[in-house]
Protein backbone atom coordinates (compact mmCIF):
# COMPACT_ATOMS: atom_id res chain seq x y z
CA UNK A 1 0.00 0.00 0.00
CA UNK A 2 1.26 3.18 -0.81
CA UNK A 3 0.56 6.64 0.95
CA UNK A 4 -0.69 9.84 -1.21
CA UNK A 5 2.61 11.61 -0.14
CA UNK A 6 4.41 8.98 -2.87
CA UNK A 7 2.24 10.02 -5.54
CA UNK A 8 2.85 13.24 -7.48
CA UNK A 9 -1.22 13.16 -7.79
CA UNK A 10 -1.81 14.95 -4.81
CA UNK A 11 -5.59 15.56 -3.62
CA UNK A 12 -6.03 18.98 -2.50
CA UNK A 13 -4.20 21.46 -4.32
CA UNK A 14 -5.28 24.67 -4.14
CA UNK A 15 -6.60 26.12 -7.14
CA UNK A 16 -3.85 29.30 -8.70
CA UNK A 17 -5.22 32.48 -7.44
CA UNK A 18 -3.68 34.18 -10.43
CA UNK A 19 -5.99 32.48 -12.83
CA UNK A 20 -8.99 33.55 -11.18
CA UNK A 21 -10.25 36.92 -12.58
CA UNK A 22 -10.59 39.39 -9.38
CA UNK A 23 -13.77 40.16 -8.08
CA UNK A 24 -15.85 43.15 -10.16
CA UNK A 25 -16.00 46.21 -8.25
CA UNK A 26 -12.55 46.16 -6.49
CA UNK A 27 -10.52 48.55 -8.34
CA UNK A 28 -12.56 51.88 -8.28
CA UNK A 29 -10.61 52.74 -11.35
CA UNK A 30 -11.63 50.14 -13.53
CA UNK A 31 -15.47 50.19 -14.61
CA UNK A 32 -17.64 47.78 -12.74
CA UNK A 33 -17.61 44.50 -14.78
CA UNK A 34 -20.53 41.23 -14.20
CA UNK A 35 -18.70 39.04 -16.68
CA UNK A 36 -15.28 38.04 -16.24
CA UNK A 37 -14.30 38.42 -20.03
CA UNK A 38 -14.65 42.51 -19.72
CA UNK A 39 -11.70 41.58 -17.20
CA UNK A 40 -8.34 41.80 -18.87
CA UNK A 41 -6.30 40.04 -16.19
CA UNK A 42 -6.45 36.82 -18.08
CA UNK A 43 -4.76 38.00 -21.41
CA UNK A 44 -1.43 39.04 -19.80
CA UNK A 45 1.01 37.06 -20.60
CA UNK A 46 1.82 35.09 -17.76
CA UNK A 47 -1.69 33.73 -17.74
CA UNK A 48 -1.24 32.51 -21.00
CA UNK A 49 -0.97 28.73 -22.43
CA UNK A 50 2.38 27.43 -23.96
CA UNK A 51 0.94 24.79 -25.80
CA UNK A 52 4.64 23.52 -25.58
CA UNK A 53 3.39 19.86 -27.08
CA UNK A 54 2.92 21.48 -30.58
CA UNK A 55 5.31 21.88 -32.80
CA UNK A 56 7.29 25.61 -32.79
CA UNK A 57 5.16 26.40 -35.74
CA UNK A 58 1.52 25.30 -35.25
CA UNK A 59 1.71 26.83 -31.51
CA UNK A 60 -0.21 30.59 -32.29
CA UNK A 61 -2.83 28.57 -34.16
CA UNK A 62 -4.29 27.45 -31.51
CA UNK A 63 -5.68 29.54 -28.61
CA UNK A 64 -4.04 30.43 -25.72
CA UNK A 65 -6.48 31.79 -22.96
CA UNK A 66 -7.80 29.83 -20.67
CA UNK A 67 -10.98 28.49 -19.94
CA UNK A 68 -12.93 30.93 -17.41
CA UNK A 69 -15.57 30.42 -14.51
CA UNK A 70 -18.76 31.36 -15.59
CA UNK A 71 -19.87 34.28 -12.68
CA UNK A 72 -23.98 35.19 -12.87
CA UNK A 73 -24.98 38.05 -10.84
CA UNK A 74 -29.17 37.37 -11.50
CA UNK A 75 -30.18 34.26 -9.42
CA UNK A 76 -33.69 34.10 -10.23
CA UNK A 77 -32.72 34.32 -14.38
CA UNK A 78 -30.12 31.79 -13.17
CA UNK A 79 -32.59 29.41 -11.50
CA UNK A 80 -34.39 29.70 -14.47
CA UNK A 81 -31.64 28.92 -16.63
CA UNK A 82 -30.68 25.79 -14.64
CA UNK A 83 -34.24 24.58 -14.84
CA UNK A 84 -34.14 24.48 -18.67
CA UNK A 85 -30.98 23.05 -18.87
CA UNK A 86 -32.00 20.30 -16.61
CA UNK A 87 -34.94 19.80 -18.66
CA UNK A 88 -32.63 19.26 -22.04
CA UNK A 89 -29.50 17.34 -21.31
CA UNK A 90 -28.10 16.41 -24.66
CA UNK A 91 -25.52 13.24 -23.95
CA UNK A 92 -22.50 13.05 -26.37
CA UNK A 93 -22.03 9.57 -28.26
CA UNK A 94 -18.99 8.78 -27.20
CA UNK A 95 -18.12 5.91 -26.06
CA UNK A 96 -15.44 4.68 -23.59
CA UNK A 97 -15.65 0.89 -22.41
CA UNK A 98 -18.03 -1.44 -21.75
CA UNK A 99 -21.13 1.12 -20.53
CA UNK A 100 -20.87 2.69 -24.24
CA UNK A 101 -22.98 -0.72 -25.59
CA UNK A 102 -24.91 -1.21 -22.23
CA UNK A 103 -26.02 2.80 -22.42
CA UNK A 104 -27.81 2.02 -26.01
CA UNK A 105 -30.82 0.31 -24.37
CA UNK A 106 -31.64 4.00 -22.88
CA UNK A 107 -32.55 5.22 -26.00
CA UNK A 108 -34.82 2.42 -26.89
CA UNK A 109 -38.48 2.07 -27.12
CA UNK A 110 -38.21 0.70 -23.41
CA UNK A 111 -36.33 3.15 -21.50
CA UNK A 112 -36.69 5.82 -23.97
CA UNK A 113 -34.56 8.77 -22.25
CA UNK A 114 -36.33 11.35 -25.15
CA UNK A 115 -39.21 11.40 -23.10
CA UNK A 116 -37.22 13.31 -20.31
CA UNK A 117 -35.64 15.54 -23.08
CA UNK A 118 -32.50 13.87 -23.41
CA UNK A 119 -30.90 12.92 -26.29
CA UNK A 120 -27.56 11.33 -28.34
CA UNK A 121 -25.74 13.96 -29.84
CA UNK A 122 -22.99 12.93 -32.19
CA UNK A 123 -20.49 16.13 -31.23
CA UNK A 124 -19.19 18.08 -28.67
CA UNK A 125 -20.04 20.74 -29.63
CA UNK A 126 -23.67 20.16 -28.96
CA UNK A 127 -23.69 18.13 -26.00
CA UNK A 128 -23.54 19.07 -22.42
CA UNK A 129 -23.86 15.60 -20.59
CA UNK A 130 -20.78 13.53 -20.66
CA UNK A 131 -21.07 10.37 -19.65
CA UNK A 132 -17.89 7.80 -19.00
CA UNK A 133 -19.40 4.48 -19.76
CA UNK A 134 -16.41 2.72 -17.98
CA UNK A 135 -12.75 1.79 -18.08
CA UNK A 136 -10.47 4.86 -19.28
CA UNK A 137 -7.36 4.18 -21.11
CA UNK A 138 -4.80 6.46 -21.52
CA UNK A 139 -5.30 6.90 -25.21
CA UNK A 140 -9.10 7.12 -24.09
CA UNK A 141 -8.20 9.43 -21.87
CA UNK A 142 -6.67 11.80 -24.52
CA UNK A 143 -9.87 12.13 -26.30
CA UNK A 144 -11.69 12.12 -23.19
CA UNK A 145 -9.90 15.04 -22.60
CA UNK A 146 -10.08 16.81 -25.94
CA UNK A 147 -13.81 16.00 -25.93
CA UNK A 148 -14.54 17.38 -23.05
CA UNK A 149 -13.26 20.58 -23.36
CA UNK A 150 -14.72 20.81 -26.96
CA UNK A 151 -18.12 20.96 -25.43
CA UNK A 152 -19.63 23.96 -24.98
CA UNK A 153 -20.69 25.00 -21.27
CA UNK A 154 -22.81 24.81 -18.82
CA UNK A 155 -21.19 21.15 -19.20
CA UNK A 156 -21.96 17.68 -17.04
CA UNK A 157 -20.02 14.97 -16.48
CA UNK A 158 -21.82 11.06 -15.37
CA UNK A 159 -18.85 8.39 -14.27
CA UNK A 160 -20.92 5.05 -14.97
CA UNK A 161 -19.60 1.88 -14.28
CA UNK A 162 -17.00 0.66 -11.34
CA UNK A 163 -13.68 1.26 -13.68
CA UNK A 164 -14.21 4.60 -14.15
CA UNK A 165 -14.57 5.63 -10.20
CA UNK A 166 -12.08 3.49 -8.56
CA UNK A 167 -10.72 1.61 -11.59
CA UNK A 168 -12.53 -1.54 -11.27
CA UNK A 169 -11.39 -4.97 -12.32
CA UNK A 170 -8.31 -3.20 -13.86
CA UNK A 171 -7.63 -1.78 -10.46
CA UNK A 172 -4.03 -3.36 -11.66
CA UNK A 173 -3.57 -2.02 -15.16
CA UNK A 174 -0.75 -0.82 -16.72
CA UNK A 175 -2.94 1.25 -18.99
CA UNK A 176 -6.32 2.36 -17.23
CA UNK A 177 -6.72 5.12 -15.06
CA UNK A 178 -8.10 4.38 -11.42
CA UNK A 179 -9.81 7.81 -11.37
CA UNK A 180 -11.56 9.68 -13.77
CA UNK A 181 -12.13 12.75 -11.32
CA UNK A 182 -8.20 13.39 -11.22
CA UNK A 183 -8.83 14.01 -15.08
CA UNK A 184 -12.18 16.30 -15.41
CA UNK A 185 -14.55 17.09 -13.10
CA UNK A 186 -17.47 14.72 -11.90
CA UNK A 187 -20.88 15.16 -11.10
CA UNK A 188 -22.78 12.17 -10.61
CA UNK A 189 -21.14 8.72 -10.06
CA UNK A 190 -23.31 5.77 -10.55
CA UNK A 191 -21.93 2.14 -9.86
CA UNK A 192 -22.23 -1.21 -10.58
CA UNK A 193 -20.28 -3.46 -13.19
CA UNK A 194 -22.70 -2.97 -15.44
CA UNK A 195 -25.35 -0.73 -13.66
CA UNK A 196 -28.74 -1.24 -14.95
CA UNK A 197 -30.83 0.91 -17.34
CA UNK A 198 -32.61 2.02 -14.23
CA UNK A 199 -29.53 2.94 -12.30
CA UNK A 200 -28.46 4.98 -14.98
CA UNK A 201 -31.51 7.04 -15.26
CA UNK A 202 -31.54 7.82 -11.46
CA UNK A 203 -28.04 9.14 -12.08
CA UNK A 204 -29.35 10.96 -14.42
CA UNK A 205 -32.52 12.68 -12.08
CA UNK A 206 -29.78 13.41 -9.70
CA UNK A 207 -27.84 15.10 -11.90
CA UNK A 208 -31.22 16.89 -13.11
CA UNK A 209 -31.53 17.96 -9.39
CA UNK A 210 -27.90 18.77 -8.98
CA UNK A 211 -28.21 21.45 -11.95
CA UNK A 212 -31.14 22.69 -10.50
CA UNK A 213 -30.12 23.21 -7.07
CA UNK A 214 -27.39 25.44 -8.89
CA UNK A 215 -24.24 22.45 -7.78
CA UNK A 216 -23.49 21.02 -10.83
CA UNK A 217 -21.01 23.47 -11.08
CA UNK A 218 -17.90 20.79 -12.59
CA UNK A 219 -17.29 23.30 -15.39
CA UNK A 220 -16.66 26.01 -13.56
CA UNK A 221 -14.34 23.80 -10.94
CA UNK A 222 -12.19 22.90 -14.03
CA UNK A 223 -11.90 26.53 -15.18
CA UNK A 224 -11.04 27.45 -11.15
CA UNK A 225 -8.40 24.39 -11.02
CA UNK A 226 -7.20 23.90 -14.37
CA UNK A 227 -3.35 24.04 -13.61
CA UNK A 228 -3.71 20.97 -11.27
CA UNK A 229 -6.47 18.78 -14.11
CA UNK A 230 -3.83 19.77 -16.68
CA UNK A 231 -0.77 18.64 -14.54
CA UNK A 232 -2.72 15.48 -13.65
CA UNK A 233 -3.70 14.75 -17.74
CA UNK A 234 0.17 15.72 -18.59
CA UNK A 235 1.39 13.20 -16.27
CA UNK A 236 0.04 10.00 -17.78
CA UNK A 237 -0.39 11.44 -21.22
CA UNK A 238 3.31 10.83 -22.20
CA UNK A 239 2.75 12.20 -25.93
CA UNK A 240 0.89 15.43 -25.27
CA UNK A 241 1.20 16.71 -29.10
CA UNK A 242 -1.84 18.72 -28.86
CA UNK A 243 -3.34 22.24 -27.71
CA UNK A 244 -3.00 23.34 -23.77
CA UNK A 245 -6.70 23.90 -24.19
CA UNK A 246 -9.13 22.79 -26.87
CA UNK A 247 -12.39 24.44 -27.96
CA UNK B 1 -2.35 -33.86 -41.80
CA UNK B 2 -0.14 -36.82 -40.97
CA UNK B 3 0.61 -37.42 -44.39
CA UNK B 4 1.02 -33.53 -45.19
CA UNK B 5 3.45 -33.35 -42.48
CA UNK B 6 5.85 -36.62 -43.89
CA UNK B 7 5.70 -35.18 -46.84
CA UNK B 8 6.91 -31.76 -45.77
CA UNK B 9 9.44 -33.39 -43.80
CA UNK B 10 12.11 -34.34 -46.25
CA UNK B 11 12.11 -30.54 -47.09
CA UNK B 12 11.85 -28.56 -43.97
CA UNK B 13 13.74 -29.45 -40.78
CA UNK B 14 9.92 -29.99 -38.81
CA UNK B 15 9.43 -31.77 -35.06
CA UNK B 16 6.53 -31.93 -32.79
CA UNK B 17 3.89 -32.54 -34.84
CA UNK B 18 0.75 -32.95 -32.97
CA UNK B 19 -2.86 -33.48 -34.22
CA UNK B 20 -5.74 -33.30 -31.07
CA UNK B 21 -8.71 -32.99 -34.09
CA UNK B 22 -8.80 -33.82 -37.50
CA UNK B 23 -9.15 -30.58 -38.81
CA UNK B 24 -6.30 -29.25 -36.71
CA UNK B 25 -2.78 -30.03 -36.47
CA UNK B 26 0.38 -28.58 -35.10
CA UNK B 27 4.29 -28.69 -35.99
CA UNK B 28 7.65 -26.69 -35.31
CA UNK B 29 10.24 -25.35 -37.09
CA UNK B 30 13.53 -23.91 -36.68
CA UNK B 31 13.43 -20.01 -37.77
CA UNK B 32 15.53 -19.83 -40.68
CA UNK B 33 12.89 -22.08 -42.16
CA UNK B 34 9.64 -20.70 -40.85
CA UNK B 35 9.42 -18.17 -43.88
CA UNK B 36 10.02 -21.03 -46.31
CA UNK B 37 7.96 -23.03 -44.83
CA UNK B 38 4.88 -20.81 -45.01
CA UNK B 39 5.76 -19.48 -48.19
CA UNK B 40 5.85 -23.33 -49.43
CA UNK B 41 2.38 -23.93 -47.36
CA UNK B 42 0.52 -20.82 -48.75
CA UNK B 43 1.71 -21.43 -52.71
CA UNK B 44 1.69 -25.26 -52.79
CA UNK B 45 -0.48 -27.09 -50.44
CA UNK B 46 -3.70 -24.30 -50.53
CA UNK B 47 -2.68 -22.86 -46.88
CA UNK B 48 -3.90 -19.55 -48.25
CA UNK B 49 -5.10 -18.14 -45.01
CA UNK B 50 -3.14 -16.28 -41.82
CA UNK B 51 -5.48 -16.97 -39.25
CA UNK B 52 -3.05 -15.09 -36.54
CA UNK B 53 0.19 -14.62 -35.38
CA UNK B 54 0.62 -14.41 -31.86
CA UNK B 55 3.29 -14.95 -29.00
CA UNK B 56 3.85 -17.18 -26.09
CA UNK B 57 6.74 -15.64 -23.67
CA UNK B 58 8.14 -18.73 -22.25
CA UNK B 59 10.56 -16.89 -19.55
CA UNK B 60 11.84 -20.43 -18.03
CA UNK B 61 13.10 -21.03 -21.49
CA UNK B 62 14.28 -17.74 -22.51
CA UNK B 63 12.52 -18.57 -25.75
CA UNK B 64 9.99 -16.51 -27.39
CA UNK B 65 7.13 -18.55 -29.21
CA UNK B 66 5.36 -17.12 -32.08
CA UNK B 67 2.71 -19.21 -33.60
CA UNK B 68 1.48 -18.61 -37.35
CA UNK B 69 -1.84 -20.21 -37.97
CA UNK B 70 -3.11 -20.93 -41.29
CA UNK B 71 -6.10 -22.05 -42.71
CA UNK B 72 -6.68 -24.49 -45.89
CA UNK B 73 -9.98 -22.96 -47.50
CA UNK B 74 -10.27 -26.39 -49.81
CA UNK B 75 -10.52 -29.00 -47.36
CA UNK B 76 -10.96 -26.59 -44.22
CA UNK B 77 -7.93 -27.36 -42.43
CA UNK B 78 -5.75 -25.68 -39.59
CA UNK B 79 -2.03 -25.60 -39.18
CA UNK B 80 0.02 -24.15 -36.58
CA UNK B 81 3.29 -23.35 -37.17
CA UNK B 82 5.67 -22.92 -33.70
CA UNK B 83 8.73 -20.93 -34.22
CA UNK B 84 10.92 -20.45 -31.18
CA UNK B 85 13.33 -17.47 -31.30
CA UNK B 86 15.40 -16.32 -27.79
CA UNK B 87 14.10 -14.04 -25.86
CA UNK B 88 16.93 -11.66 -25.78
CA UNK B 89 17.16 -9.44 -28.75
CA UNK B 90 14.36 -11.08 -30.38
CA UNK B 91 13.91 -10.98 -34.01
CA UNK B 92 12.34 -12.56 -36.80
CA UNK B 93 12.13 -12.46 -40.35
CA UNK B 94 8.72 -10.49 -41.45
CA UNK B 95 6.17 -11.75 -43.55
CA UNK B 96 4.15 -8.66 -44.43
CA UNK B 97 5.12 -9.51 -48.31
CA UNK B 98 2.57 -13.00 -47.72
CA UNK B 99 -0.01 -11.67 -46.19
CA UNK B 100 -0.67 -7.63 -46.37
CA UNK B 101 -1.91 -7.78 -42.84
CA UNK B 102 0.62 -9.51 -41.06
CA UNK B 103 2.38 -6.00 -40.55
CA UNK B 104 -0.09 -5.12 -37.79
CA UNK B 105 0.25 -8.27 -36.01
CA UNK B 106 3.93 -7.62 -36.24
CA UNK B 107 3.48 -4.25 -35.06
CA UNK B 108 1.43 -5.48 -32.18
CA UNK B 109 3.95 -8.06 -31.60
CA UNK B 110 6.46 -4.88 -31.16
CA UNK B 111 4.96 -3.00 -28.91
CA UNK B 112 3.72 -6.03 -26.69
CA UNK B 113 6.80 -8.35 -27.01
CA UNK B 114 9.81 -6.13 -28.31
CA UNK B 115 10.06 -8.68 -31.25
CA UNK B 116 11.73 -7.17 -34.04
CA UNK B 117 10.29 -7.47 -38.18
CA UNK B 118 12.97 -6.03 -39.67
CA UNK B 119 11.53 -4.53 -42.33
CA UNK B 120 8.18 -4.52 -41.72
CA UNK B 121 6.25 -1.11 -42.72
CA UNK B 122 4.98 0.80 -40.00
CA UNK B 123 6.50 -1.46 -37.32
CA UNK B 124 7.73 1.02 -34.72
CA UNK B 125 4.24 3.24 -34.94
CA UNK B 126 2.11 3.48 -31.88
CA UNK B 127 -0.43 0.99 -31.73
CA UNK B 128 -2.20 0.90 -28.64
CA UNK B 129 0.18 2.60 -25.89
CA UNK B 130 0.66 6.21 -27.25
CA UNK B 131 4.13 7.76 -25.65
CA UNK B 132 4.80 4.49 -23.99
CA UNK B 133 8.71 4.68 -22.37
CA UNK B 134 8.33 1.56 -20.29
CA UNK B 135 9.82 -2.47 -20.80
CA UNK B 136 7.15 -4.14 -23.36
CA UNK B 137 3.91 -4.89 -21.44
CA UNK B 138 3.22 -8.33 -22.18
CA UNK B 139 6.49 -10.09 -21.58
CA UNK B 140 6.28 -11.70 -18.32
CA UNK B 141 8.97 -9.98 -16.36
CA UNK B 142 6.81 -6.75 -16.72
CA UNK B 143 4.87 -6.38 -13.20
CA UNK B 144 1.62 -4.22 -14.04
CA UNK B 145 0.83 -3.94 -10.45
CA UNK B 146 3.77 -2.50 -9.40
CA UNK B 147 3.69 0.05 -12.24
CA UNK B 148 0.21 0.70 -12.00
CA UNK B 149 0.85 1.37 -7.72
CA UNK B 150 4.14 4.13 -9.08
CA UNK B 151 2.11 5.54 -11.75
CA UNK B 152 -1.56 6.10 -11.41
CA UNK B 153 -3.36 7.12 -7.88
CA UNK B 154 -5.83 5.07 -6.47
CA UNK B 155 -9.48 5.77 -4.69
CA UNK B 156 -8.62 4.88 -0.87
CA UNK B 157 -11.05 2.15 -0.43
CA UNK B 158 -13.39 2.72 2.44
CA UNK B 159 -14.93 -0.31 4.50
CA UNK B 160 -18.23 -0.34 6.11
CA UNK B 161 -18.95 -2.97 8.48
CA UNK B 162 -22.58 -4.22 8.54
CA UNK B 163 -22.47 -4.40 12.34
CA UNK B 164 -21.00 -0.76 12.99
CA UNK B 165 -22.95 0.84 10.48
CA UNK B 166 -26.33 -0.58 11.25
CA UNK B 167 -25.31 0.82 15.03
CA UNK B 168 -24.74 4.07 13.99
CA UNK B 169 -27.49 4.68 11.92
CA UNK B 170 -30.35 2.97 14.38
CA UNK B 171 -28.49 4.17 17.66
CA UNK B 172 -26.45 7.08 16.60
CA UNK B 173 -26.82 8.45 20.51
CA UNK B 174 -24.85 5.01 22.26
Amino acid sequence: MIEDKDLDIQEETPPPESVIPAEAGTDPTEPASRYPFHNTEWRSEDCKLRNEGLPEEERDWFADARPQPARTSNQIMEKFFNWCRAHSLWILAFGTGCGAIELRPLVTSRYDISRLGMQMRPTPRQASVFVIGGYVSIKTLKRIVRSYEQMQGPKFVVAVCSCAINGGMYWDSYNTIKRIDEYIPVDVYVTGCMPRPEAVMAGFTKLKELIMAGKAEGQNLYAEKFDWYKANQKQVIKDWNMPDYNW
Amino acid sequence: MKELYELLKDRFRLSDFSQKQPVQAWLKVPSDQAVALITHLRDIHGFSHLVMLTCVDWIEQGKFQLTYILHNYHDHKDLGVKVYIDRESASMESIHHLWEQARTYQRELYEMFGISFPGSPGLTDPFILEGWDDMPVMRRDFDTKAYSETHYSHRPREIHEPEEHMKQRMYPED
